[in-house]
């Protein structure tokens, strides 16, 4: 299987109020097309393990690649436009833009990229809400949405760019079971399906154990 | 649309109320920056346009010197002097010569000799002291433009009448003189002479129009029983006005007599100008700085608000600088609304207060149109409004997307 996201001995200390050291010698590695489950107690540094890995948090050391790119002591504009193209994100409290119409919050980091022309984009951005069964609140405001919904909008906006992986911070932490369901079955069928490589933080025993593989951690180390 | 001007747009309509009052604030204080300055620029105009209706750009005169002590060496005795004024004359040497010598200068325009002698008017038992100043009426003319303030009888006639007048319309009023009616002049050296009245000029200046008089330079020269060649002063008009003080430095050199500018005869007048100036281009840019702080304000608002909106976009791929182009557009947009609301609210307060009649010596509101002001307003403005967004703008470009997410 390709690798696409490896760690080589990652540190991370915060400073700030007291030296802590939360993340310990963490080299792992995702290959293409997996189903990954960040789990562990609240504090053990998953969170903070996966903004590196989003290349969101620039402050650590050892070495972070991407698809075989080394991405530590890139600039942050280059990252900007690394995450732009190749990672889509979905959190737990689904961040969308409230002024924004459902299809225009998808289409936004498309049209960032600038690749596609914006009617090609907004046919492609349509597309991803249909897969997800939103055609038909494409047009509302984001904020007119119930949270199942608004988590599907955010997670056709992380497929948007066709991107390498997918990451998710609590992707099904402020949902109720059912819409935990669907939103597993989307992410299963994304990795299995479209080869689509996903990594989620998650709280969620039963979401974790049904991933691919599970990378346990505490105090900030792996298990 | 690029992207970033699409989200700025949004967010505009998204707060509309907050970008109306913002854009308020730059309507208004632009109207007054631009309605002031205008103001000023008129208020300039119109007090020098007073004061060369009664002096010439520069005056060329003998000036009075003390007598010097006859000994200077330090070593020697004082020696008691009786200080006097020197000379006893004050009149130019060989005018003409002068005259020339001064018309060689590039700037000037128009040059001519005058007699100022002080005078009485005469009429029945009604006696007013004043001024009659001898000129060249086809000169004076050009110099202060007197013809434009004749309010009955004809400026030019001085000139086919030696022993013409023409008066302010202080004088006619008291002393019940129209055109036609002779005046007697009772002058400083005792000369009598009656004088027939051709004409009544208004200038609006009370002190002007109640003791003023033209007459010709040779009437001039008999009352003050001297010959052709006595010249007290020669005025000099000069192409730009602001320029006086150096060519008159220039003149003075040249003809070696003392060559004094508008500015220095009229100091006073001329620093409460200065200070006019001052004043208001001070009150008149806080208030538009004001207007900065007011989008400022409400940018810095839109920021807060939006942190989540920013992390996420910052998420997504958004640079910084897009971020930055995300707010300063928003506050641009507002700035141009403000601006252009302002420049049509400025035309309309300056086109209806142009009309207002104010009545004493200004007339009609002294305002007028200006581009160059309008012009610096609407420079001003924009690059108020620019800074005013971009402050913001650069806080929200350092937003860190992970310190909002772990929130």
């Amino acid at each position: 299987m390709k690798s696409i996201l490896k760690t080589q001995l990652v540190n991370k200390f915060f400073h700030d109020p007291n030296e802590f050291h939360v993340l310990k010698d963490i080299s792992i590695e995702v290959d293409k097309g997996e189903l990954v489950t960040l789990v562990g107690k609240s504090g053990c540094g998953k969170s903070t393990l996966l903004y590196i890995l989003s290349t969101m948090d620039r402050d650590y050391k050892g070495d972070l690649y991407l698809d075989n790119e080394l991405m530590t002591h890139k600039s942050i504009d280059e990252l900007a436009a690394i995450r732009n193209e190749k990672i889509g994100f979905v959190f737990q409290f689904h961040y969308l833009l409230q002024e924004f119409s459902c299809l225009k919050n998808v289409m936004i980091p498309a049209l960032r990229l600038g690749k596609l022309s914006p009617q090609e984009i907004e046919a492609k951005a349509y597309e991803r809400l249909k897969t997800l069964g939103l055609a038909d609140q494409a047009l509302k405001n984001a904020s007119k949405l119930s949270g199942g919904q608004q988590q599907r909008v955010a997670i056709a906006r992380a497929l948007i760019n066709d991107p390498l992986i997918i990451m998710g911070d609590e992707p099904t932490g402020n949902l109720d079971s059912k819409n935990t369901a669907i939103v597993f079955e989307i992410f299963k069928d994304l990795a299995h399906n479209a080869g689509q490589t996903i990594i989620a933080v998650t709280h969620d025993e039963d979401f974790a154990q049904k991933s691919d593989r599970i990378i346990e951690m505490k105090d900030g180390m792996i298990i | 649309m690029n992207i970033n001007t699409d989200i700025a747009k949004t967010y505009i309509f998204a707060g509309k109320k907050q970008t109306a009052v913002a854009g308020m604030g730059v309507l208004l204080g632009m109207a007054i920056y631009i309605f002031m300055n205008c103001l000023m620029l008129a208020l300039d105009r119109s007090s020098t346009s007073v004061i060369f209706k009664n002096n010439a750009h520069i005056r060329v005169y003998k000036e009075d010197k003390m007598s010097k002590p006859l000994v200077n060496d330090s070593t020697a005795k004082y020696l008691i002097i009786n200080p006097k004024v020197l000379p006893k004359s004050n009149t130019i040497i060989n005018p003409n010569q002068v005259t020339e010598t001064i018309l060689k200068n590039k700037n000037v325009t128009v040059v001519t000799p005058q007699v100022n002698s002080s005078v009485f008017y005469n009429n029945g038992k009604s006696q007013i002291s004043g001024i009659a100043v001898g000129v060249k009426p086809a000169e004076a003319n050009a110099m202060y433009n007197i013809n434009s303030t004749i309010v009955s009888g004809d400026f030019k006639s001085l000139t086919s009448n030696p022993n013409g007048i023409v008066i302010g319309v202080g004088i006619s009023t008291k002393m019940n003189l129209v055109v036609g009616n002779n005046l007697n002049l009772t002058s400083a050296k005792g000369v009598n002479r009656t004088f027939k009245v051709v004409g009544i000029f208004r200038s609006n200046v009370r002190t002007l129009d109640d003791s003023k008089s033209y007459i010709n330079l040779a009437s001039a020269q008999q009352l003050q029983k001297e010959g052709a060649l006595y010249i007290t002063d020669i005025t000099v008009n000069i192409k730009n006005p602001d320029d006086a003080k150096a060519v008159g430095d220039e003149i003075s050199q040249v003809t070696g007599y003392k060559a004094e500018s508008w500015q220095e005869a009229n100091n006073s007048m001329v620093t409460g100008n200065k200070m006019r100036n001052i004043v208001g281009s001070l009150v008149s840019s806080l208030i538009l700085l004001v207007a900065g702080f007011g989008i400022y304000n409400i940018l810095n608002m839109t920021v807060s608000q939006k942190i989540n909106d920013i992390a996420i976009l910052k998420a997504m791929g958004f640079r910084g600088k897009d971020v930055v182009r995300i707010f300063v557009t928003q506050a641009l947009a507002v700035g141009i609304l403000g601006v252009i609301g302002g420049v049509l609210l400025a035309t309309v307060l300056i086109s209806v207060l142009q009309h207002v009649y104010v009545g004493g010596d200004i007339g009609y509101f002294p305002i007028e149109f200006d581009g160059s002001r309008f012009l610096r307003g609407i420079f001003f403005g924009l690059i108020i409004t620019f800074f005013a967004g971009y402050f913001p703008a650069r806080k929200a470009a350092k937003v860190d997307p992970v310190e909002i997410f772990r929130k």
